[in-house]
């Protein structure tokens, strides 16, 4: 083994692909703006658009109460809500966001609550919309008021405690730290994104230096050369490694500095009461612990991608079958992001799941020392087999010359 | 020296089976001499010539190449030849220096040695004037001599060219005719392939006519005009491989 050669092959596809324009795109910007976007962009853009949607006032429709004129005239006494002329498709008009929702009054309604006999009051609205949901909110924050004032009323009347219909009080109090919190809330969108730009960073460095290599008729110039295929796949998967790695490690510099500016913006903007899914904080070990983990996973990748390049003739042919990759990543990543998803031993050996899951419990200060080294290990094994396969097919003279 | 013994090549193809591409391929070219591989198109002549240079490995028979086995011992022999051929591609973002000197490098050069070898062939093929281009931005004449600065940048003993002129204008097809003929005088082994008569004619002092995967006919010039009775090269390389 010549760590000579191994070298000199390194540092000139280092040379190479550092004056590629497309390889620094996916290598150093793509992970540098990716994170911000996510954080502060994302951020910025849902304050904005649930800051327009609040300051609007949504229009609502009342049906019946013809009976009820009083509470029909406290609904049109509200400023933060516009009633609007009954029409008969009003859940036409709502699904068409004409309207933001309408609330039918039962016919006797205004007695029935006197004679303190029970009725139900709909509330009809636009499930999962945002602006409907305001206007719907609001009108049954107006009849819980009334609702709970009439209960106030009845036992004043009778000369009964205020506390009688509701003798205790429920308290959620969270005693979870902070970070552990934000962690379960975001913390499976943090490695989930690593990993993909692991993948993406090695992604066009890979194909390039192999397909691209065959297209442009430069592999051959290099099979000339008295440097070894072993030697000659071990510098380039090197390069393609290095990529893999320096567009994880600024996705991770990137995602913590941009949580941090992130975290201030909001904590300014809402002076100090964020919620806790924002205070997300990621320290210096849970960088250098995902770091660790993902390695693994960076050599795994960079030679599998490696591997499935050299086979194609052309780059077009690499990214065809680098596409579907994708895919096969993305999914264990979003199945780490299900609820109830929990790492254990088993889902330790499954690749990219397992780095996934750990790297989620790294982020809300969980280490499990055990499953952390067993998912070392088995990445580190899937790695060496993707290399070996690399190394094998640079061998093989139908893969190399494959017309 | 180069001594090709019994040379066989298979391919393995979905659609036609096993193809014979080289078949049983003899031939000796000794230092100072041009051998010329002369054949159409599929004539087995870059597999041949990929086998010498061990970019291929014969699937039967085995090449001699600078005292070298090219099945037992093809780094050895790599170290020792020059390959040049149109599929021979420069990297494009490399300048033509740092083409050269990657290549001088993997031939093992140290650094002093290999900074003289560039000054010398930079010189004496008149690069230095692009030397800090990248191979990108240089014309077709001047990628041609890049390419010919790369292979002899370690000073091999012998030289292998595989249609070397192909796609080529009339002045950097002179470039590289004049470039082997120096090959030759400088006491190289030099074996190139072609298609085109005149080239034959005007360098080779041996010539192979291969067809098939077969070499149908070897000799000088001379010889191979007195064993057919044609004068013209043409007629008889059609001649050749029509019987």
């Amino acid at each position: 083994m010549s760590l000579r050669n191994i070298g000199i092959v390194y540092r000139k596809e280092l040379v190479d692909s550092l004056r590629d324009r497309r390889t620094l795109v996916s290598m150093i910007v793509v992970p540098l703006l990716i994170m911000p976007l996510l954080t502060i962009g994302m951020g910025a853009l849902s304050i904005l658009l649930v800051g327009e949607a609040m300051k609007e006032v949504p229009q609502v429709m009342i049906l019946g109460g013809e009976d009820s004129p009083q509470v029909v005239a406290d609904l049109k006494q509200l400023k933060d809500v516009q009633i609007v002329p009954t029409k008969a498709d009003y859940a036409d008009e709502i699904s068409d966001k004409k309207i933001r929702a309408a609330v039918e009054i039962p016919p006797g309604f205004e007695a029935k609550l006197a004679a303190g006999e029970s009725s139900t009051v709909k509330i009809y609205m636009y499930e999962g919309e945002l602006k409907s949901g305001f206007g719907a909110d609001r009108l049954q924050r107006f009849f819980r008021e009334l609702r709970d004032n009439s209960i106030r009323e009845n036992l004043k009347a009778r000369h009964l405690p205020d506390n009688l219909a509701r003798p205790f009080d429920i308290l959620e109090q969270n005693v979870a730290p902070p970070e552990k919190v934000g962690g379960a809330i975001l913390g499976g969108l943090v490695p989930y994104f690593v990993i993909l730009l692991c993948l993406t960073g090695a992604m066009y460095p890979a194909m390039d230096l192999t397909a691209g290599e065959k297209e442009r008729g430069t592999i051959e110039t290099i099979l000339c050369s008295p440097v070894s295929r072993t030697h000659l796949v071990l510098g380039k998967f090197l390069m393609v490694l290095t990529a893999s790695i320096a567009t994880a490690i600024l996705a991770i510099t990137s995602m913590a500095l941009s949580f941090g500016a992130g975290k201030k913006m909001l904590l300014g903007v809402t002076h100090g009461t964020a919620d806790a899914a924002l205070q997300i904080t990621i320290t210096g070990k849970a960088i250098v612990s995902i770091f660790c983990v993902v390695l693994p996973l960076a050599v795994f990748f960079s030679a599998a991608l490696l591997a499935l390049s050299i086979f194609a003739k052309s780059f077009k042919e690499a990214q065809s079958y680098i596409s579907p990759l994708m895919i096969v990543v993305v999914m264990p990543a979003v199945a780490a992001l299900l609820p109830g998803v929990e790492l254990n031993a088993a889902l330790a050996l499954i690749p990219v799941l397992n780095t996934s899951l750990v790297s989620k419990e790294i982020i809300t200060g969980t280490y499990h020392w055990n499953l952390i080294a067993l998912i070392f290990l088995s990445s580190s094994v899937y790695a060496a087999i993707a290399i070996a396969i690399a190394v094998k097919l640079f061998q093989r003279e139908d893969v190399l010359f494959r017309t | 020296m180069i001594e090709a013994l019994h040379l066989v090549k298979r391919f393995r193809d979905k659609k036609r089976g096993e193809i014979c591409a080289v078949n049983d391929v003899s031939f000796s070219c000794r230092p100072g001499e041009i051998y010329g591989l002369l054949g159409a198109n599929g004539a087995g002549k870059t597999t041949t010539l990929r086998m010498l240079a061990t970019i291929l490995a014969p699937s039967e028979g085995t090449a001699i190449v600078a005292g070298y086995d090219v099945v037992k011992e093809p780094q050895m022999v790599r170290s020792r030849v020059g390959f040049l051929s149109t599929a021979t591609a420069l990297y494009g973002r490399l300048s033509a220096q740092e083409m050269v000197e990657y290549f001088g490098r993997l031939y093992g050069l140290d650094e002093p040695t290999l900074g003289r070898r560039i000054d010398e062939i930079f010189t004496r093929l008149e690069m230095n004037d692009f030397r800090d281009r990248r191979c990108d931005k240089l014309s077709t004449g001047m990628k041609q001599k890049v390419s010919i600065a790369r292979t002899l940048v370690h000073d091999p003993s012998v030289m292998i060219f595989d249609e070397p002129t192909v796609g080529l204008d009339v002045m950097a097809s002179r470039t590289i005719a004049g470039f082997i003929r120096e090959c030759r005088d400088n006491g190289k082994t030099v074996v190139f392939s072609t298609h085109v008569m005149s080239e034959v004619q005007k360098l080779c002092d041996h010539i192979g006519i291969i067809h098939g995967g077969k070499l149908l006919a070897a000799g000088t010039l001379s010889e191979l005009r007195a064993q057919f009775g044609i004068h013209d090269l043409e007629d008889l390389f059609v001649k050749v491989v029509e019987s």
